[in-house]
């Protein structure tokens, strides 16, 4: 058994939005970072950033100014984590965190205090803040009513242009439907996002997707296609295609875990080690103490390979897909530290009856309880240590996937919660 | 419509009988308000009983048991699994009743073999190592949905006919004779008549609901049971608890899960019939003593059922007798209805017989019964709905270009095309809950997360789904998959949950979707 000793300011556990949040802005603060994961939710992200499109969740109500949402949401959910945010926080938080989402090499756009909307594979319209270059396209495309066409790639599951088409109606003005079979893939039943987008990036097999894009695209001013366009340099494979076949385009993303999220993961991790952020990739945290002034870490899976000591952490280890909270029979428990979970008295009470109950799953509430500068609490009630945070979805009282407000929690509680810790 | 008989129900025992009337050369139509095993015959273990559990508390009812069993086995292989069963008791459990049991299965007919606790643990490693004492019986397991449809499908190859998603709302009657049944296709509101001679009730639970409308009563009691469905098959065997019968006293192996039952509740309703979170702990506590694993196996679905039983036959409802009830309701003074009630999944074939030989009685055809004797055939459309063997055929062989659209349980494009060349489209769309009645699609570990759009988008490409159709279709299929996760959903199953969730809502706002159109 080896073990490697690392002394840091910040110990980030968790390798998702709010993780890769909390290491880049206390990187950019000069703190010596060192961060921890597996992951495992980052990949199944469909590229966008939420801010809040959803409230009240029982109602449905979509909201195009989220700034409005979010005060209405203060007013009726006093105990949501954005409920100890202003919004000149969540407004400095999401500039950070784009300039940073820049500097990794993805572009990104912003309407500041407005949502936008871009169509799903299935048909629907999501409601988000920020949308990758690569879709912002199909943003304008469905405010302007530009005549569209959309195109899938033979042999691609799960991607239908005809399905999206007839779901989506009228919303989109959607003038051709086609299919391409992807070159040199010509012989496979199945096609994978991953193949395809590696393949975009080499000019020659991107020239043949060009010529075969051109059979099917009509007279159409903008085109959608699947989420392929390229892993590592997507806005420059998509500026390419589109100046060369003379139409605007934009990507939908596919069923996940897709390429959006596989860019997300790429970008960010080279922009992190860059800034110098020690990251223990692919490894979960085996032991969590607190130790005299600070934190001690046991990571790795079957023998310990490091042993962490830290000056503070964030706890951004997600909910149940991402480990950071557990489900037993019984009861729920968080993952690290054994922390206090705030939870309904019965197993009973997780689930609703329907899966699309308009109300949502209690389950999806519960979570750490912190005090204003995202410090949990123990179970008196008290915080737990003055530098141990907890952010993003690991939080209680809020319903990420209900609310829309997934990525935005991650980006705003992250960022209050490294602040706060500059301070100390 | 006319025919000769029609019969109401398409569970286990509606289907055996259009399939004992077909061989005999009577024309019938078989109508359900659902589908296909929409009550009990597709909410059970898909146990083929020994007999065994029942020696002690009905021993008529086990001597049946077991000669259907060995018909069966010998008639149909196709449709089931020759396991063998074990019964065991663990530290704690009563002895007596464990001293008992090989003399009152000896005289109901039934082999049994003792097992030493080192041998059991040696056939059986999941089984606890505080086991006392164990039997094997000739126990196996039978898929119910396989043989509802070969059964169908081969009475239907002899020219009888099934309606589905259609509801009796009344009979004509005059002096004592049924002129016709008042029919309602549950989708369309089509409403129309069927003519027939003979009418058959074997509407399984709702069949008091059915004799009512005729004017005719059967006092029923319903005993709900809840059912748990691991991820994977933890023994080869049916492991019985060898204890008085209660919750959680058996595990089924079906093809690579197993299935942990069962609770017993009274219910006043047949609406709204699901699993509760109460009775999947029960379950899980109690099966846990007999197999220890089941404490932390991951479970994928649970699903629930009601045991139609009539009232004043039996003390408690887990002891009353299943056999069958054959009623003319002559008190009623009708000539030419019959119901045909309790009984079991393994004894579904004698009772189509016996309702058989009435009905043809009735009739004046002298023709007899060849179910005991002709080998029931094997559908291969169904295929797609044995576990396991869809997977086999595709990875042994499959035409270019024909993907799984149901990655966990290998389900391709060909058979979802297959299933839906099964029915008559130009009267009757079915969506995908209809093909998951058909096939193993979502019955997985993912229960539908991945493969329900793969389903969607394919069949919008093959122009079968219009409009904002398949939105609704998923939806649908979500829910109808929700009913059996609710209740298991902690540990990876949970996470998978979450992960459905991400994508349906937090991405495709499906929720929303529903909300816009109410």
């Amino acid at each position: 058994m080896t073990s490697k000793r690392i002394e840091c300011d910040l110990m980030v556990v968790g390798t998702g939005m709010a993780g890769v949040a909390a290491a880049a802005y206390a990187s950019a603060r000069g703190l010596s970072v060192a961060q921890t994961g597996m992951a495992t939710s980052i990949m199944f992200a469909a590229g966008c950033f939420d801010l809040l499109g959803v409230h009240p969740v029982a109602e449905g109500c979509v909201h195009d100014d989220p700034f409005a949402a979010l005060a209405a949401l203060r007013q009726d959910q006093p105990d949501h984590p954005y409920s100890k945010l202003t919004d000149k926080g969540i407004h400095e938080a999401f500039d950070e965190f784009v300039a940073f989402t820049r500097e990794a090499g993805l572009g990104v756009h912003m309407r500041p205090g407005k949502n936008m909307h871009f169509p799903t594979p299935l048909g629907t319209m999501k409601t988000t803040y920020c949308v990758p270059d690569v879709m912002i396209e199909g943003v304008r495309a469905q405010e302007d009513k530009t005549s569209c066409a959309l195109v899938d790639v033979k042999g691609l599951k799960g991607y239908s242009s005809q399905q999206i088409a007839a779901v989506l109606g009228d919303q989109l003005n959607v003038v051709g439907t086609g299919q391409v079979v992807f070159p040199e893939m010509e012989n496979l039943a199945e096609v994978y996002p991953m193949q395809m987008a590696m393949a975009l990036e080499n000019p020659r097999v991107r020239a043949m997707f060009i010529e075969r894009l051109r059979q099917v695209v009509g007279d159409a001013e903008v085109v959608g296609l699947p989420a392929i366009l390229g892993l590592y340099s997507a806005s420059e494979v998509m500026d390419d295609i589109s100046a060369q076949l003379g139409v605007k385009l934009f990507e939908i993303p596919t069923m996940p875990p897709g390429i959006s999220g596989l860019r997300l993961k790429e970008a960010y991790e080279a922009a992190l080690t860059k800034r110098g952020v020690k990251r223990l990739n692919q490894k979960q945290v085996s032991k969590a103490e607190l130790v005299d002034g600070g934190f001690r870490f046991e990571v790795g899976a079957q023998w310990t390979q490091y042993e962490i000591y830290a000056k503070g952490c964030m706890l951004a280890s997600g909910r149940f897909l991402g480990k950071g909270l557990q489900t037993e029979r019984t009861r729920v428990v968080e993952s690290v530290f054994g922390l206090p979970v705030a939870q309904p008295e019965s197993r009973d009470e997780w689930h609703g009856k329907k899966f699309l109950d308009a109300k949502g799953h209690t389950l999806n509430t519960v979570g750490l309880e912190t005090d204003d500068d995202f410090r949990p609490l123990g179970a008196h009630g008290s915080v737990v240590a003055d530098n141990l945070f907890a952010v993003g979805s690991i939080l209680a009282h809020q319903d990420w996937m209900r609310q829309k407000c997934g990525s935005g929690l991650a980006i705003t509680t992250a960022h209050k919660a490294v602040k706060a810790f500059m301070k100390k | 419509m006319r025919t000769q008989v029609l019969i109401i129900g398409g569970g286990a025992t509606g289907t055996g009988l259009v399939r004992d009337l077909a061989l005999r050369g009577v024309n019938c139509i078989l109508a359900d308000a659902k589908d296909l095993n929409s009550g009990a015959s597709g909410a059970n273990h898909g146990l083929l009983h020994s007999g065994a559990r029942y020696a002690k508390s009905d021993p008529h009812s086990a001597r049946e048991c077991m000669e259907e069993g060995e018909i069966l086995k010998r008639l149909a292989p196709h449709v089931l699994e020759d396991t063998g069963g074990l019964f065991v008791a663990v530290e704690g459990d009563d002895e007596k009743y464990v001293a008992d049991f090989p003399d009152l299965c000896g005289r109901a007919g039934i082999k049994v073999e003792e097992f030493s606790p080192e041998k059991v643990r040696e056939l059986e490693p999941a089984v606890s190592d505080k086991t006392i004492a164990a039997y094997a019986v000739p126990d196996a397991t039978i898929d119910p949905f396989r043989l509802g449809l070969d059964n169908l499908s081969q009475a239907m190859s002899l020219g009888s006919r099934f309606l589905r998603r259609t509801k009796l709302v009344g009979f004509d009657i005059e002096n004592g004779v049924i002129k016709a049944a008042r029919m309602v296709n549950t989708r369309s509101g089509e409403e129309f008549r069927v003519v027939a001679d003979q009418y058959v009730n074997a509407a399984g639970a709702w069949s008091g609901q059915v004799a009512a409308m005729a004017g005719a009563e059967i006092g029923m009691l319903y005993a709900k049971g809840t059912l748990l469905v691991t991820n994977d098959r933890l023994t080869k065997r049916v492991i019985n608890r060898l204890r008085p019968p209660g919750d959680g006293d058996i595990l089924v192996p079906g093809g690579t899960v197993s299935i942990l039952g069962t609770t017993s509740i009274r219910v006043d309703s047949l609406d709204d019939i699901r699993p509760t979170v109460r009775e999947a702990d029960i379950n899980v506590e109690q099966g846990m003593g007999m197999v220890p694993e089941l404490a932390t196996t991951r479970y994928i679905r649970a699903y629930a059922g009601v045991r139609p039983l009539l009232t004043g036959s039996a003390d408690s409802d887990r002891n009353a007798s299943r056999g069958v009830a054959l009623l003319e309701h002559a008190e009623a003074g009708l000539k030419n209805f019959v119901s045909i009630t309790g009984g079991k999944l393994t004894t579904y074939r004698l009772m189509a017989e016996q309702a058989g030989d009435l009905i043809c009685g009735r009739l004046g055809i002298s023709a007899p019964c060849l179910t005991r004797t002709e080998p029931l055939p094997a559908s291969e459309e169904w295929q797609w709905n044995e576990p396991g063997l869809a997977g086999k055929s595709w990875l042994n062989d499959h035409a270019e270009g024909d993907v799984l659209l149901c990655e966990c349980e290998m389900v391709p494009k060909s058979g979802v095309d297959r299933v839906l060349e099964s029915f008559d489209t130009s009267k009757d769309k079915p969506g995908l809950k209809a093909l998951v009645r058909r096939s193993r699609v979502g019955k997985g570990t993912c229960q539908g997360t991945f493969c329900s759009l793969r389903l969607t988008s394919y069949l919008y490409d093959k122009d079968y789904l219009h409009g904002d159709e398949g939105v609704r279709n998923l939806s649908e299929f979500l829910e109808e998959r929700w009913k059996g996760q609710r209740c298991i959903l902690w540990g990876m199953a949970e996470s998978q949950a979450e992960l459905q969730e991400a994508f349906y809502c937090g991405l495709m706002g499906l929720e929303l979707n529903q909300q816009v159109k109410k």
